[in-house]
């Protein structure tokens, strides 16, 4: 498997503050990572690193072989890094039809664009929704037209940042059915703090902790970790 | 020298002005948020009250440094109440509603005062730089200024409203949580920021003369001086009307006094341009 | 292009052809003249709803473009003793400084109230700067700038190719009336399109739009551009129905025409061209009674407009039509 993505010795600091601390990270092509850590690791700041919302004050970043260190945000999303944000991150006045068609046209023409956003709509079962306003859509389904949003352009390298947040028991298992679907095409590296979810879908399992990867290896040896366990019981939030 | 000393007393002038028609605007939105677009027809107002209380045979500084900043200090209390807390957390809306104010306060004072200008001479005589004159009163606007500035930084450091602003402007929620009445420390920093940008009117009234419209010239000055210094009140709007004012003053001294006000306006540009969080968004972070 | 978007174009038209063929017989010289002006800033007003309604760009100095395409084209009148060649430079010129503008503005990624503060800043300086062109000294070719006098000689447009067979007032009326129209339809169009469809996109969500692969800086330099367009045509009508002055650049211009957008309704095209007429119906009807100054009452209309009805005049129509009918507002 080739390396898709790999971060070297990424840091992030808010004036004294490191919420990234020099993390090393790779992704081969495929791959569905689960990436875990207590709150305030630094997970979400990492994939701001990632995808150039943040500029990294140290280390590098490569995609593809390509060092996007301090890239353009819209210009990282051009090369095949698609994201969807912990706070569903839409376009509330737009339908969810066209917020589709805007993820589509950037590349597509508009005969085009509008095919493949009904097929993405009825995927997602959102076709019934297609012409309401983002803006008064409920929660677990700002969600979905999040995710749509974000797979439409079909990205080689998706990142999702607690996809299930907010979701009933039948949505996360939706969820987790569907990720595992994507990983078919698409190589993932997703952020969650339920445990049993990250069980479900992910081999391998990163655990960040203060800034810093604390552990990397396989999720039932991961989970199993005594200083992991030390990390979430000590702050007691989330035990595994 | 003497030509050397003369210039430099104009450019001190100019940055002494300068601060004191921001120093209002800028105490509002460094504290709130807010910017005020009537700031300009508050300097208005507070030149009205002191020609008015002059006119009314009161003492000419009993009316510039008491009456003037008491009756816009006073009125912007009303506006807080009305207008201001109606609309708290809408930058741009506030902008709006406070521009109609501006509008609508240069219609009425027209309708009551009419629209000839009104003034009192600039007491204190002049003094001689060699063979350059030079009116003392600008020399006392720069005391002014500077005094101003003095007491501005002691309020905020020194007195319990100023630890209780201060910690409404680092964070509402939590001071609101502490049982810090924000409304209330809102209120009274808008009446102190309107008071300040009376007092200035009132200090600028014997130099300009006193029309309705006089606060269209005054205001996007006032605005950019705050918007180029940034975040940090005090030391932000003391260093951008250095900079800008004495580019203002250099450029006319060269040129023209429109060549001047552009230069001025092009720098604050420039500078917006470079540190687009005004300069103290990049120095003096930890300031006041 | 949709039922719907064909309709209003056709309604557009109609309209243009039917205020043309009857206004210019029933109207008399004066009250043609000022309808002149009236549309000339509907024009004006439809460029800042543009940028600012759809574009979400407020700009304090949109009058900077109406100036600057006013005067543009005065001096290439008086110099080329043409209009053929003073329009399209009268379009040109407020473009490019929009562009080199917006270039600045959003490229170096500046937040909203510094873009308020710039262009408030830009029509500043042009202002104080026509002011102070009084004298021979400031002329460009033929053409003295004239300081705060304008340029009371402002030529009016001619027939193509033949400088002397200049354009009755009637005929200007007319030619206003199809550029507020042909304008209005460009619009219609281009939101309809992929560009717009992402101007508002960026409108509504920066940050998700440049996640999905938009340069938004490129979306909003090229409607900022276009505003600036549509602005100096607003300024080339104007200087035909009255003449070219600093005035066009003052701040009392770039406020009424917030005022005209806020109370027509932002986001919306009709919205800042029926609040044009309507706020222009009203102050000019203020300047009819010498009692009342016509500042005071705008100030009050805008604050009205921002307290009460945010949304302004066209959209909260619609929204209480539509809640009348029991229909659910796409």
């Amino acid at each position: 498997m080739s390396v898709l993505l790999s971060a070297r010795g990424v840091a992030m600091h808010f004036g004294g503050v490191a919420a990234v601390d020099g993390v090393d990270f790779s992704v081969a092509e495929g791959e569905l990572r689960g990436l875990i850590g207590p709150n305030g690791a630094g997970k979400s700041t990492f994939f701001k690193c990632l995808t150039g919302q943040l500029r990294p004050t140290a280390g590098s970043i490569l995609f593809r072989d390509r060092n996007i260190t301090g890239m353009q945000r819209f210009a990282i999303a051009r090369m095949g890094i698609g994201i969807k944000t912990q706070v569903p991150s839409l376009f509330d006045g737009l339908t969810v039809r066209e917020s589709v068609m805007i993820a589509l046209r950037r590349f597509l023409a508009e005969r085009e664009a509008r095919r493949r956003a009904q097929a993405i709509l009825e995927r997602f079962g959102l076709d019934g929704l297609a012409e309401t306003e983002v803006g008064r859509l409920a929660h677990g389904q700002r969600q979905w037209v999040e995710l749509a949003m974000v797979i439409a352009p079909e990205p080689a390298l998706i990142l999702l940042d607690e996809p299930t947040a907010g979701m009933s028991a039948e949505e996360t298992r939706r969820t987790a059915a569907l990720i595992r679907e994507l990983n078919a095409r698409h190589t993932l590296i997703v952020v969650e703090h339920d445990m049993a979810f990250i069980r479900a879908i992910a081999h391998t399992v990163t655990v960040l902790h203060q800034g810093r990867v604390l552990v990397e290896d396989e999720v039932a040896k991961v989970l199993a970790d005594p200083r992991v366990q030390n990390v979430y019981l000590g702050r007691q939030v989330q035990p595994a | 020298m003497d030509l050397l000393v003369a210039v430099a007393l104009q450019v001190m002038t100019g940055i002494a002005t300068l601060f004191l028609i921001s120093l209002g605007l800028a105490v509002i939105f460094g504290m709130m948020g807010v910017i005020n677009l009537a700031h300009g027809e508050f300097l208005m107002l507070g030149g009205y009250a002191a020609i008015l209380s002059v006119r009314h045979g009161i003492n000419l500084w009993v009316a510039m440094f008491l009456i003037a900043p008491l009756a816009v200090g006073l009125f912007g209390l009303i506006v807080e109440r009305l207008m201001i807390r109606r609309l708290y957390g809408q930058m741009v809306e506030t902008m709006l509603a406070t521009w109609g104010l501006s509008l609508a306060l240069i219609g009425i004072v027209t309708m009551v005062f009419g629209n000839t200008v009104g003034g009192f001479s600039a007491p204190l005589g002049s003094v001689q730089v060699g063979k350059f004159q030079f009116s003392a009163y600008s020399l006392f606007l720069i005391g002014a200024a500077g005094l101003l500035a003095v007491l501005v930084w002691i309020v905020l450091r020194r007195t319990p409203y100023g630890l209780l602003a201060r910690g409404t402007m680092q964070n509402a929620e939590m001071a609101a949580a502490l049982g810090v009445a924000t409304e209330r420390v809102y209120a009274v920093t808008f009446a102190l920021g309107a008071a300040l940008t009376g007092l200035a009117g009132g200090l600028l009234a014997p130099l300009s003369g006193v029309v309705p419209t006089m606060g269209t010239a005054y205001i996007a000055k006032a605005f950019i001086t705050v918007i180029t210094g940034g975040a940090a009140m005090l030391v932000g709007t003391l260093s951008a009307s250095v900079l800008l004012g004495a580019a203002g003053v250099l450029g006319t001294f060269l040129t023209t006094p429109v060549l001047g006000e552009a230069a001025l306006l092009a720098l604050a540009i420039v500078l917006v341009r470079l540190l687009p969080r005004g300069i103290t968004g990049r120095f003096f972070q930890r300031a006041l | 292009m949709s039922r719907k978007l064909f309709l209003e174009i056709a309604i557009a038209l109609f309209l243009a052809l039917a205020a043309a063929l009857v206004l210019p017989r029933v109207l008399a010289l004066f009250a043609l003249i000022n309808a002149t002006v009236f549309i000339a800033m509907a024009v004006l007003a439809l460029s800042l709803g543009l940028i600012w309604g759809v574009g979400g760009i407020l700009s304090f100095g949109q009058t900077a473009f109406f100036g600057l395409g006013g005067y543009a084209y005065a001096v290439a009148a008086i110099n080329f003793n043409d209009s053929l060649y003073a329009v399209p430079i009268a379009l040109l010129v407020p473009t490019l400084a929009a562009a080199a503008l917006g270039y600045f503005m959003f490229y170096g990624r500046i937040s909203d109230v510094y873009v308020g503060a710039i262009t408030l800043t830009v029509s500043l300086i042009l202002f104080n700067f026509a002011n102070s062109t009084a004298g021979e000294e400031w002329r460009i070719g033929e053409a003295p700038l004239g300081g705060f006098n304008g340029i009371p000689s402002t030529p009016q447009l001619n027939v193509p190719g033949n400088p002397d067979a200049t354009l009755s007032p009637q005929a200007i009326f007319i030619v206003a009336v199809f550029a507020l129209a042909l304008c209005y339809i460009l619009a219609k169009l281009l939101l309809a399109g992929r560009f717009g469809r992402v101007v508002v996109a960026i409108r509504e969500n920066e940050t998700r739009a440049e996640l999905l692969g938009y340069d938004a800086r490129r979306y909003k330099l090229g409607i900022f551009s276009l505003g600036g367009a549509i602005a100096g045509l607003a300024g080339i009508l104007f200087a035909n129905s009255v003449f070219v002055s600093p005035t066009m650049f003052s701040l009392f211009y770039s406020g009424q025409l917030i005022i005209w957008v806020m109370v027509g309704g932002r986001g919306t095209l009709l919205g800042p061209i029926l609040g044009a007429f309507l706020v222009q119906a009203v102050t000019t009807w203020a300047g009819t009674e010498p009692r009342l100054n016509p500042n005071a009452i705008l100030g009050i209309l805008l604050m009205l407009a921002v307290m009460g009805m945010p949304r302004g005049l066209l959209p909260t129509l619609r929204l209480a039509w539509g809640r009348r009918r029991g229909v659910q507002l796409a």
